[in-house]
């Protein structure tokens, strides 16, 4: 017999049954695939935030008539930038998505803005308090510029009024220094990640950082208020400027940046000296080095003046009279030329000192004493100093004659 | 290899040679010695401050990580 035979009868039609992972699975798909429900913007007001051991923050955003059920992952609350609390009123933006295991339609909220400018200011004060208490404001923090920066890096958008203005003034005043921009988003939700991303990118490789935006609403520079931004500020390897929005605007990001400039094209003339002072500054060391060799050689020449009115020896006299004469020569040169002759007449003075430093032994010599030498013109004053077979030069009023060392003699 | 001093390095080095000379006790040779030396210093300062081609280059992500491409404003 056919087995199949013995089977009962089938019964009525109904639906196939679904399980309810199946169900589950059907209503995911049908809402992930509903391009209406991703990317959205929701504004409501939150409650009941709750915070995860794993650091995920579960919360109901609500209205008057209705109630969704939301989870911000800890990567996107870390980089939120503010504390959501109960009662604040946000938009979000993010994707609806549905939890099988617990049933649940929920909103995946990726970032969140405060909503109005109550909640603005709210949230402002709420993360300046907090840092103002960790001492992130404190001048003591607050580090010096570079006087002469090697490489500057400038983070803000790579288009428009602030990248040009800043290079600008850079290109003008301090040619020599190489310029980095790290461009990144000023405005809206990936605004705080992109910049801290530039700051953290460029500090590695500059001396001093500019962060600059030109001006714009609150929100537009809302961004600047973000706590982890201002984090990455107060932690940059390098010396930060700010200079956001117009003079009146003071975000997070100004208390917390080393020095604070009222436009970007202050920040470009503070992170950079002027190649002008400081022209001016190297040709003052320049003619002040002239006037001091100037004088020293102008003090030597009192001195051979000096020497020359001690001695009576006709030739020792003629001999300062010339080196005074050749000094005096310098002189006028240096006078007249000023600080470009210098360089021409740099070897004749250097011969003409080498000689002025022979004239006070050559007053002894004349007394008809001798004077022992090394061979390089080290003196020698005593005769623990010379071993037998050391070379000398003797040196006599009217010359030099070699010897060599035989024996010592101890003396009494 | 030690790298180039920088304007900075040059332009303070100027500086205390300008102070070394003012002070007035050195020998003459050595006075003449540290006077050149400050001219060479000046001359380096000058270079650099004539050197008026400015680098900006622009910080982008590259598939071996961060590289810098040339940046034109305007």
């Amino acid at each position: 017999m056919d087995p199949i035979a013995l089977s009962p009868p089938p019964r009525p039609a109904v639906p196939q049954a679904l399980t309810v992972s199946q169900l589950a699975r059907l209503i995911r798909e049908t809402v992930r695939a509903n391009p209406l429900l991703g990317r959205i913007l929701v504004r409501g007001e939150v409650s009941n935030v709750q915070a995860a051991p794993a650091g995920h923050r579960f919360f109901t955003l609500k209205d008057s008539g209705a109630q969704i059920d939301c989870i911000l992952f800890r990567e996107d609350a870390e980089l939120l930038g503010f504390d959501l609390e109960d009662g604040m009123d946000v938009v979000v933006s993010g994707d609806v998505d549905v939890f099988p295991r617990k049933g649940n339609v929920e909103l995946v909220v990726r970032a969140a803005t405060p909503a109005g400018v109550g909640a603005f200011w709210a949230a402002y004060q709420r993360t300046r308090r907090k840092l103002a208490a960790e001492g992130l404001f404190d001048v003591a923090r607050k580090r010096s510029l570079p006087a002469f920066p090697r490489r500057i890096g400038v983070v803000t958008s790579e288009i428009g009024a602030v990248v040009h203005d800043i290079v600008t003034i850079l290109r003008r005043r301090y040619p020599m220094a190489h310029v980095i921009v790290a461009p990144a988003l000023v405005q809206g939700p990936g605004a705080p990640a992109s910049l801290r991303r530039a700051l953290t990118a460029v500090a590695d490789r500059v001396d001093v950082v500019i962060l600059a935006r030109g001006g714009g609403s609150l929100e537009d520079l809302w961004c600047f208020n973000d706590e982890s931004l201002a984090r990455a500020v107060a932690t940059c390897r390098v010396p930060v400027v700010s200079a956001i929005g117009h003079e009146t605007d003071v975000t997070i990001v100004d208390f917390v940046a080393d020095v604070r400039a009222a436009t970007p094209s202050a920040a470009a003339e503070l992170v950079s000296p002027d190649a002008i002072e400081l022209a001016a500054r190297v040709n003052d060391a320049e003619q002040r080095l002239v006037q001091e060799i100037h004088d020293v050689v102008c003090s030597a020449m009192e001195r051979v003046k000096g020497l020359g009115e001690r001695m009576s020896p006709r030739g020792l006299r003629r001999s300062v009279e010339a080196n005074r004469e050749r000094l005096q020569h310098v002189y006028d040169a240096l006078a007249a030329g000023g600080p470009r002759e210098v360089a021409r007449h740099r070897d004749r003075l250097g011969a003409v000192g080498r000689r002025l430093d022979l004239l006070s032994p050559l007053a002894t010599l004349q007394r008809g004493y001798a004077i022992a030498e090394r061979m390089d013109g080290h003196v020698v004053s005593r005769a623990s100093e010379i071993e037998e077979g050391d070379a000398l030069a003797v040196r006599f009023q009217d010359g030099r004659v070699q010897v060599h060392v035989q024996e010592e003699v101890a003396s009494g | 290899m030690t790298p180039e001093p920088t304007f900075e390095e040059s332009m303070k080095a100027l500086e205390e040679k300008v102070e070394a000379l003012a002070r007035g006790d050195l020998p003459l040779d050595r006075a003449l010695a540290v006077f050149e030396e400050g001219l060479a210093l000046f001359r380096r300062c000058h270079a650099i401050l004539s050197d008026t081609e400015q680098r900006v280059t622009k910080l982008v992500a590259a598939a071996e990580g961060l590289t810098e491409e040339p940046f034109a404003v305007e």
